[in-house]
């Protein structure tokens, strides 16, 4: 099929206001969808980023003290009979201290040096504090080395800053201060005077922040056996029997006010499953993928309604022409080849220009935002979205062109 | 031809000739009805253009609801005479990047409130505490809420229902007062005049001063380091001092650099953690300068004292300064805006298209019109306000979606911030003024294109 590009550039030239809108429609489409697509993806990521938390049977509490005024040793009384009645509950499979957790929204972390008198950090690290339980309550997978030793396990109290000789390290801290590999039984510093001994690794562990400055760090996390009497309150994670989460929930509170009453479980958020907790700690890239979602479809819904429309108008308004190309011995696939050409060329100077401002978009989200760098692809795929989109939201009026009757050409003229 | 469609009896018995208000007027009215008539012609390509209208603003407003309420100034009147003076205590190697912590340490704290060289100031941390309500039977209630000194009140304009805040004397005393938010002061005592009663607060007793009205300015400007600035309206304000004797420990953020290793109250108060915001007002560029000068000799002093190794590095940023070199607005809602304006903007692309093609059909009757002595700005003035009528649609169904967007807006921002996002009259207004603008100023080109119909052309032609 012979097309010829001259003619079409030549009634181009008669609506220059109309093909430079829907080039401009196009190229501005691109330029947002690519980056639209670009940031759900990268949110989408984010949602489905592991903890190696065993999600579906731990829960937390949130256990504040109500009376500020008692000894560390008053605390850890307490702190072990508590989880002493939460291990004896019939639902629960085991339950932990915890200044923390993972995917908690940001909290306790360190700098981690190598020596004691290096003050520029090598990396940083999420601290999570537990007991020997600490890694069968959140179903951690220990990959290398040991759990903690009941033994190993030190008090820390309010005021005080403690570096327990031994930690087990996230397999991502550990590759980052041994590259070698062989980071069991080294040493690093954690913000202590003393070392920390790497006696297990497991993997994965998220850390307890999910934003941008937590995600430089991405899985980088150490466990402390240590179980933190704060005199304000400290955390329980509880695992639960398989397919019990929901009685342990309910039974937990109640052991632990039976256990003492001076106590404060928040009514609306002290208790957390892990659904919940993650479903909080997205919220923001959720909403985000969603928004992004939302404007792009409707924006192909839109540039490609108003492809048709344009279209239409120009068809109607050529149908005299038509007729006549008609007569003259043009067939209907070639009116139809026509316009589809029309559109690919409005298109194709739709896209390029889109993609420059696609890309012009994108640095300006990284300077403005230090998000990262487009990956080309998403220009691709935008490029070939759009011109797809064009052909397709002409081919409406172009199949009306081809069927106008070469009898036009004798009307009214 | 503009009077053609009324009564010629009646223009023939009143002569009277209009005044050119009431005729510019009238014509309006016509134009408008033509407007609505020619809507009625293509109806998709109308329904096109009044989606696309109100979809574009509908994303635009949903988005600058959300970021109007994050990005506002917290407390008009005294933004520029707030400051929040930052020393570093860390050093160009353990500081961030070259800028001082965001808050003071125990010691650096206490030196600039000791100086009191600025009409007010205060030092502020966060608590978390308990209430221990009198009867035994109800569970223990959580507080939360700041250990501030006594000029926080006046500094920030905190509104009062009863009573007031407590003295600078009260500071020195170190003594238990306390003021409550009105939320807590329903909770333990109904509602009722509180001022002068006792409440337990963490097991020891404290005594009511005041009772706080509603106050909640967002963002948080005057704590932005322990929280993201869109937190629930604190319950309790404590004596800084009395804080301290009690040794509470902050219930927000800590920061330390270098090898923590205290282990009691008095090792953590005199190490480099920071957890203290500080906050001065200042009222004139003189006072402003002053206390600069005094923040760097302060450092500088510690320089000489050998407490710091390194050369004077101080700031003073102001309410907005500060809000936005803490980044309060979340970049999400910033780019959720740019990128429903850019929504906004192709959408308007669409409707000059559209526009176009829509008025360009009817050239013949342009034509015909121009031929019967129409002038270019009377086609020009009636395509506009066809134009107009299109944005209106668009607008009442923007609103229509702007409404429902701003009410399910919790899907989209977290829920602290999507609560601040509200329809009110300003909302639906604007809503409304950039519809209609928007479509008109789209119409500028459709219109032009129109007015220009050659008549003889087109007469020619049909």
């Amino acid at each position: 099929m012979h097309i010829q590009i001259r003619p079409i550039l030549a009634a181009l030239r008669r609506h220059k206001a109309g093909t430079l809108l829907i080039a401009l429609q196009i190229a501005l489409t691109l330029a947002i969808v690519c980056n639209a697509l670009f940031i759900i993806h990268q949110r989408l990521a984010n949602l489905s980023a592991a903890s190696g938390v065993d999600e579906a049977n731990v829960f937390v509490i949130a256990n504040m003290w109500a009376d500020l005024d008692r000894s560390t040793e008053q605390v850890d009384a307490q702190v072990r009979a508590d989880l002493l009645a939460l291990r004896q509950l019939p639902a629960v499979r085991n339950a932990t201290p915890a200044s923390g957790y993972p995917l908690r929204g940001g909290g306790w972390d360190n700098f981690v040096t190598m020596t004691p008198e290096q003050v520029k950090p090598t990396t940083d690290a999420a601290v999570y504090t537990g007991d020997e339980h600490f890694l069968d309550t959140l179903g951690l997978k220990l990959v290398a080395g040991r759990n903690f030793r009941p033994d190993e396990v030190m008090v820390m109290g309010t005021q005080q800053a403690i570096t327990p000789p031994t930690a087990i390290v996230s397999q991502a801290l550990a590759d980052r201060l041994f590259p070698d590999g062989n980071a069991l039984g080294k040493s690093f510093y954690a913000m202590g005077t003393a070392p920390s001994t790497i006696v297990g690794i497991v993997d994965p562990l998220h850390r307890q922040g999910v934003d941008q400055w937590s995600n430089g760090y991405a899985g980088q996390a150490l466990i402390w056996p240590l179980r933190a009497d704060d005199e304000r309150g400290i955390y329980y994670i509880v695992r639960a029997k398989p397919g019990q989460l929901a009685d342990a929930m309910r039974e937990a509170p109640k052991a632990l006010y039976a256990q003492n009453r001076l106590r404060i479980i928040d009514p609306v958020d002290g208790i957390q499953d892990y659904a919940t907790i993650r479903h909080k700690v997205y919220d923001r890239d959720r909403g985000m993928a969603i928004l992004m979602s939302v404007i792009s479809v409707v924006l192909l819904a839109i540039t490609a309604a108003g492809i048709v429309g344009l279209t239409s108008f120009w068809v109607g308004q050529r149908r005299k022409q038509i007729g006549v190309r008609r007569a003259l011995g043009a067939r209907q696939r070639d009116i139809l080849a026509y316009f589809l050409t029309e559109n690919f060329l409005i298109s194709a100077t739709g896209v390029v220009l889109g993609a420059v401002l696609a890309v012009a978009f994108n640095l300006w989200t990284v300077t403005r935002f230090e998000m990262s760098h487009m990956s080309m692809a998403y220009v691709g795929i935008g490029v070939v979205a759009l011109l797809l989109l064009g052909q397709g939201a002409v081919l409406a009026p172009a199949l009306r062109a081809s069927r106008v009757s070469p009898v036009e050409a004798t009307r009214s003229v | 031809m503009r009077q053609s469609h009324g009564s010629r009896a009646r223009r023939f018995s009143a002569p009277r000739i209009p005044s050119p208000d009431s005729r510019t007027l009238s014509m309006l009215a016509y134009y408008l009805q033509l407007g609505l008539r020619s809507l009625r012609r293509n109806p998709a390509l109308t329904t096109l253009m009044v989606m696309a209208i109100g979809f574009g603003v509908a994303a635009s407003m949903i988005t600058w609801s959300v970021f109007r309420a994050v990005s506002g100034n917290p407390i008009p009147g005294k933004s520029a005479q707030l400051f929040t003076p930052q020393v570093d205590g860390w050093g160009p190697q353990q500081n961030l990047k070259g800028e001082p912590a965001e808050a003071l340490g125990y010691v650096d704290a206490m030196a600039l409130l000791r100086a009191h060289q600025a009409k007010r100031q205060t030092l502020l941390y966060p608590l978390r505490l308990s209430v221990i309500p009198q009867g035994s039977r109800e569970l223990p209630l959580n507080a939360d809420g700041y250990a501030v000194t006594a000029d926080f009140f006046a500094m920030f304009e905190v509104p009062f229902r009863y009573g007031g805040g407590w003295s600078a004397q009260d500071d020195e005393a170190r003594g238990s007062e306390v003021v409550i938010s009105s939320k807590l002061n329903q909770k333990l005592f109904g509602g009722a005049d509180s001022v002068g009663r006792t409440i337990g607060l963490g097991g020891h007793d404290f005594r009511i001063v005041g009772v706080v009205s509603h106050w909640n300015p967002r963002p948080r400007f005057y704590d932005l380091f322990s929280t993201s600035g869109f937190a629930d309206e604190p319950d309790i304000y404590m004596v800084f001092n009395r804080a301290l004797d009690l040794q509470m420990r902050t219930g927000g953020r800590n920061s330390c650099r270098g090898s923590i290793s205290y282990t009691s109250w008095q090792g953590y108060l005199q190490s480099n953690c920071v957890w203290v915001t500080p906050w001065v007002e200042l009222d004139s560029p003189a006072d402003v300068a002053r206390y600069h000068r005094f923040l760097e000799n302060y450092a500088a002093d510690q320089q000489r004292a050998g407490r710091f190794g390194w050369a004077a590095n101080v700031r003073l940023r102001d309410v907005m300064q500060w809000l936005d070199y803490e980044h309060v607005v979340p970049p999400e809602s910033r780019i959720a805006l740019v990128v429903a304006l850019g929504f906004f903007l192709i959408c308007l692309v669409n409707t000059i298209g559209l526009l176009l093609a829509k008025f360009m059909r009817r050239a013949g009757e342009i034509g015909v019109r121009r031929a019967l002595g129409a002038t270019r700005r009377e086609i020009y003035t009636q395509y506009l306000v066809e134009a107009g009528t299109v944005g209106l649609a668009g607008g009442v169904l923007g609103l229509l979606f702007t409404a429902l967007g701003v009410s399910g807006v919790g899907i989209l921002f977290q829920p602290e911030i999507a609560r601040l996002a509200r329809l009110d009259l300003s909302l639906v207004g604007l809503t409304f003024v950039v519809a209609i603008l928007a479509t008109v100023a789209a119409a500028f080109y459709p219109a032009w294109r129109a007015a220009h119909v050659q008549p003889a052309w087109q007469l020619k032609s049909s």
